[in-house]
């Protein structure tokens, strides 16, 4: 482990920003990824180490206009007793039912999620569908300057982000999803609780006349980050959700992909479980 | 030389000064720094729950998160749930259901077990199985630890009336 030199625990999202303008800094919240890759290695400690579990601006679900803002500090527990949260996006509940464990999930924070940037991480795959926006806040020249982006140009590798040094992670907007909006998450793993996504799928759209449009697909855990999957999507998009679409869809999803081998399931393996399972989650849909 | 930080927090209701190593688990502090070695150091990496403390009302795997961020909170380990009425129902109901073998897992799964009674006061055996899946027992098969929990949930009710 190499030396931390300074540790601050800032009170304000501007002290956390002075601070970031300043030096090198590793960024800690609910510790549950920095701990362990901090132990093993993997993760090398900057000098300074900033711990923004105080910093109130990063805490909150609010309705901000059109969409709700999730702040980067709260937990995936807290997103799952959320009321907004359960009417508006029942399938990040659903995403953060299969994450890790009690322990865990009351712990580690939507902004370490995003963060982390796994290529499997649990509230990316459902985040990516609903069309969510990074929010990330900088101080450079003594006045604080926030930016948008759409979380789908966000993550560029594992564990690499287009969050610049300087700058900090404070949340996520969603935008209100419109009448007869769908989302649906699904998580293959060889247990349910505390395992690595093999792969997992989300999928979202608004159904009318039973005629697809807005159509989200992403995959997580085949790709080096989480991925939206554009063939699957057009071969969704405008269509009626028949027989035909359906089996064109998973086919598409098959042809699209390109997972690798690992520990936890072969490429060979991540692919027919995207076409099975993006077949299935549709046929639910199609059900619905 | 490792950076050291001041910290002050309540431990099991009684407030306390510390200091830290800044990269130093929470597990850590309280085994090593405090000497309370009733929580149990398991994996190390949030997989196992023998490991398990409460912070602020919810309970969280002690070795993945760092002292310094006990500054300020209140803390309870398995020790701080001596004399806890619910505790000692359950702490009975282990030992009626043989619920320990080599009592490794116990206080992870006591102090999670306890705080999932705390916020469901009658469970069933579907609740504890969810409730306690971050708590890893090798020995058991989890069967009497279920039982166990179901039962001392019971026993709660039983003392109500």
């Amino acid at each position: 482990m190499n030396a931390i030199e300074q540790y601050i625990a800032p009170t304000s999202l501007a002290q956390a920003l002075e601070c970031l303008r300043e030096g090198e800094v590793t960024v800690l919240a609910g510790g549950t990824d920095v701990m362990p890759q901090s132990q093993s290695g993997r993760l090398k400690f900057k000098p300074t180490l900033m711990n923004i579990q105080r910093v109130p601006e990063l805490k909150g679900i609010a309705r901000d206009g059109d969409a709700i803002r999730i702040g980067a500090l709260v937990t995936v527990t807290d997103i799952m007793r959320d009321t907004l949260v359960q009417e508006f996006f029942p399938v990040l509940v659903e995403a953060g039912d299969h994450f890790a464990s009690d322990q865990i999930r009351n712990a580690a924070t939507l902004g370490g999620n995003i963060n982390n940037a796994s290529p499997a991480g649990d509230m990316l795959i459902p985040l990516l569908v609903l069309d969510a926006y990074a929010e990330l806040a900088a101080k450079p020249n003594g006045e604080m300057r926030v930016r948008r982006i759409p979380l789908g140009d966000f993550f560029v590798g594992p564990g690499k982000t287009r969050r610049a040094a300087n700058e900090l992670l404070t949340g996520v907007l969603i935008p209100l999803p419109p009448p007869n909006h769908f989302a649906r998450f699904f998580k293959f793993g060889t247990r349910p609780a505390l395992d690595i996504s093999a792969i997992s799928i989300g999928i979202a759209g608004v159904r009318t006349d039973h005629l697809l449009s807005q159509v989200r697909v992403a995959f997580g855990a085949v790709a080096p980050t989480p991925v939206r999957a554009p063939r699957t999507e057009a071969a969704l998009e405008g269509k009626r959700l028949d027989r035909a679409t359906i089996d064109a869809a998973a086919q598409a999803a098959y042809d699209e992909v390109r997972p690798i081998d690992d520990v936890r399931a072969s490429a060979w393996y991540r692919r027919e479980l995207i076409r099975n399972m993006t077949k299935r989650m549709l046929d639910h849909v199609a059900q619905a | 030389m490792s950076l050291k930080h001041d910290i002050a927090f309540t431990l099991n209701g009684v407030q306390r000064k510390v200091t830290v190593d800044v990269g130093q688990s929470a597990l850590a502090m309280l085994r090593d720094v405090i000497g309370l070695t009733g929580t149990k150091y398991g994996c190390g990496e949030g997989e196992c729950g023998a490991c398990t403390i409460i912070v602020d009302d919810q309970t969280i795997n002690s070795c993945l998160m760092f002292a310094v961020d006990c500054d300020g909170r209140r803390v309870t380990t398995i020790e701080g749930l001596t004399g806890d009425a619910r505790a000692d129902a359950l702490r009975d109901a282990f030992v009626a259901h043989g619920a320990v073998q080599c009592g490794f897992c116990t206080p992870g799964l006591m102090v999670q077990a306890s705080h999932l009674l705390a916020h469901h006061p009658e469970v069933d055996a579907a609740t504890v199985k969810r409730g306690i899946e971050g708590n890893l027992c090798r020995c058991t098969g989890y069967k009497k630890i279920v039982e166990a929990i179901v039962s001392a949930s019971h026993a709660e009710e039983g003392a109500a009336r």
